[in-house]
């Protein structure tokens, strides 16, 4: 008698690399946010510069639940260029969260710098912009003894897409270890408005900026090379994988020339009690 | 909860072993009880954290369950984990260690309070070195330290840096204790089943793990190295008939957030209890020595290992052994 044979092959799981369980992740922040904050630091107030995009949002609403919306300020930083959308959906996280709100408008502070600097190029501009918040919203939490918190994502983090010291500054950052689409997914969970969600990503430091134009890339495709590279897989895995190589070679030559962005200041060693090099403390001690 | 009642079997000293530093016989046959403490720490602040091993000391003694026999708290609980080159400036002795511990619970409980043992997860100062270490101790009437444990295997990998900090542990060891033969294992020492293994031949029947366990893989409903430390412990617990009792650091350090998850495994790998990953808790639950009996009669991995130990063992001398040998390719036969 012939043995019949069933073949047997693993249940289909998800092969998504960026796959989150938001509701584990909203539990992990928010209580990131209690034990950093108040606990660590006796810190009971946060203030999160809401610029009406995804990340910010995000970061109000985690903060809210975290602290309780009336310990946690709201500061929209609007400049002169930008964009009515922009103002609008920072006013609708200030009312979905019921956190305190402040306007401090930017642009007498910027175009106070760049009147003696008017060939400024638009990098430049969107520089003073990016640190003139930062000064804004450190004075802002010196004010009411409270601690601004970051709204950087991993990619931007990995592109160097950011402002260094400026919108890196903040001392403790929720969302840094999420790729931006995760933080889509977060948002989604959180209840963000879908407005917010859905539009195209943008810094809103130039008119009709996109961060997909100016990467080049989707953060679709994108996050996922990111991915596969911070995990260990060359190039030609990634490329071989299915990927376009002009994409890969794009992701890999921006994290490349941006290391220097994700550290503090290269300092001169000449003793053997340098600063984080033979002197390490951790940054709670 | 409720102690089991009382049984008149005499289970331990299933693995007869001599009884030094003049450990008293294991009391046969009484169900052991077991708190397992998860907290998380003041960091490099070694009173405060004494503080809170007090707290938990009488919350112990104002629960409704009679004071348990074994209290058992996580790796590096006296400072946090991630203390870098501050180690030396929160690092006792163990003798210090004792003696603090001693106070503490007399202030907690009571200078007449019954003894009972206690598992603590420190950074040990020794001859000018220091270590991740764990000590086991009897605390009230003819108490003593009845062993430290060093972490031999110490995390230097992604975000672990433990080798730049501290020198590592060369031994393990099981001991004697007033509710039976004991071994200790630091964290990652845990993960390799040789450890788990000697620490079973050497006749441990209880394995304590003080561990802090950094919380990552957030894709699923809890975090990844949670379900991966269960397994491991489910394993080494049906592998060797043994318990585990795995206490786990909490709380946010520079962003790294420690996943408690204390949890008692049974000697067929069964899970007994286990604390949330996110909560300071104390987890209470009694052992019956007698299930040790039970699970290495169904199951006699051990005994199956000693018989084979002399060959195993060869072979692991035999380093040549341990290589990769290259198949021999069979002769070209000759066409016919």
């Amino acid at each position: 008698m012939k043995t019949a044979f069933r073949i047997v092959r693993p249940a289909k799981i998800s092969d998504d690399e960026l796959r989150i369980d938001p509701v584990l992740v909203e539990r992990w922040l928010v209580r990131f946010l209690r034990d950093e904050l108040v606990v660590a630091r006796d810190i009971k107030k946060a203030v999160v510069g809401v610029s009406g995009g995804v990340d910010s949002a995000v970061v109000a609403f985690l903060c809210a639940r975290a602290l309780g919306p009336k310990n946690v300020l709201g500061v929209r930083m609007p400049y002169a260029t930008s964009s009515p959308t922009s103002a609008k959906h920072g006013r609708l996280v200030i009312e979905q969260t019921g956190i305190d709100d402040r306007v401090v408008d930017i642009t007498a502070a910027v175009d106070g710098y760049l009147s003696q600097e008017p060939d400024a190029d638009a990098q430049r501009r969107g520089n003073v912009m990016a640190r003139v918040r930062m000064i804004a919203l450190f004075d802002q939490s010196a004010k009411i003894g409270g601690l601004p918190i970051g709204t950087g994502n991993k990619s931007e983090r990995m592109f160097g897409y950011f402002t260094w010291h400026g919108d890196d500054s903040p001392p403790i950052n929720p969302i840094g270890d999420l790729f931006k689409t995760q933080v889509w997914a977060l948002a989604r969970h959180l209840g963000v408005p879908r407005a917010i969600v859905e539009k195209p990503a943008t810094a809103d430091l130039i008119r009709g900026q996109t961060d997909e134009d100016d990467l080049g890339i989707t953060y679709a495709q994108a996050d996922r090379i990111l991915s596969r590279l911070l995990s260990g897989h060359d190039v030609d895995d990634i490329i071989a994988s299915g990927f376009a190589a002009k994409d890969v070679l794009l992701v890999k030559r921006r994290v490349d020339a941006t290391h220097w962005k994700r550290h503090l200041a290269t300092t001169a060693m000449i003793s053997n009690t340098a600063i984080n090099e033979f002197y390490l403390r951790p940054v709670d001690y | 909860m409720k102690r089991r009642t009382r049984r008149t079997i005499k289970p331990l000293g299933l693995v007869p072993r001599p009884r030094p530093n003049g450990a008293r016989s294991p009391k046969s046959g009484r169900p052991i009880g077991l708190a397992l403490v998860q907290f998380a720490p003041v960091k490099g602040d070694v009173a405060a954290n004494l503080g809170a091993i007090g707290d938990a000391l009488a919350a112990l003694k104002r629960d409704r369950a009679p004071f348990p026999d074994v209290v058992v708290f996580p790796e590096a609980c006296l400072s946090g984990y991630f203390v870098e080159g501050a180690v030396r400036e929160v690092a006792l002795t163990s003798d210090d260690l004792f003696k603090r511990l001693r106070a503490i619970a007399a202030k907690a409980l009571g200078a007449s309070h019954p003894p009972f043992d206690i598992v603590v997860g420190f950074y040990e100062a020794d001859g000018g070195k220091l270590y991740n270490s764990a000590l086991y101790a009897t605390i009230g009437r003819s108490g003593a330290i009845r062993h430290v444990h060093r972490k031999l295997f110490l995390a230097t990998y992604g975000v672990f840096d433990e080798e730049r900090f501290v020198s590592r542990g060369r031994t393990i060891e099981a001991f004697d204790t007033p509710h039976g033969r004991a071994a200790i294992l630091i964290c990652e020492d845990a993960c390799h089943s040789l450890s788990t293994t000697i620490a079973a031949l050497r006749g441990a029947q209880i394995l304590y793990i003080p561990s802090a366990s950094p919380g990552r893989g957030l894709e699923d409903a809890e975090p990844a190295n949670v379900r991966l430390w269960r397994d491991i412990t489910r394993v080494a617990a049906a592998e060797h008939g043994i318990f585990i009792a795995y206490s786990g650091l909490l709380g946010f350090e520079g962003g790294k957030g420690f996943t408690g998850s204390s949890r008692l495994i049974g000697p067929f790998g069964d899970l007994r209890a286990e604390a949330p990953f996110d909560t300071p808790a104390i987890l209470r639950v009694d052992v019956d020595p007698v299930d040790l009996v039970a699970a290495r009669a169904a199951l006699p991995m051990l005994g199956d290992l000693e018989a084979n130990l002399a060959e195993l063992t060869a072979m692991l001398d035999d380093e040549s052994a341990l290589r990769p040998r290259p198949r021999q390719r069979p002769k070209p036969s000759r066409r016919r």
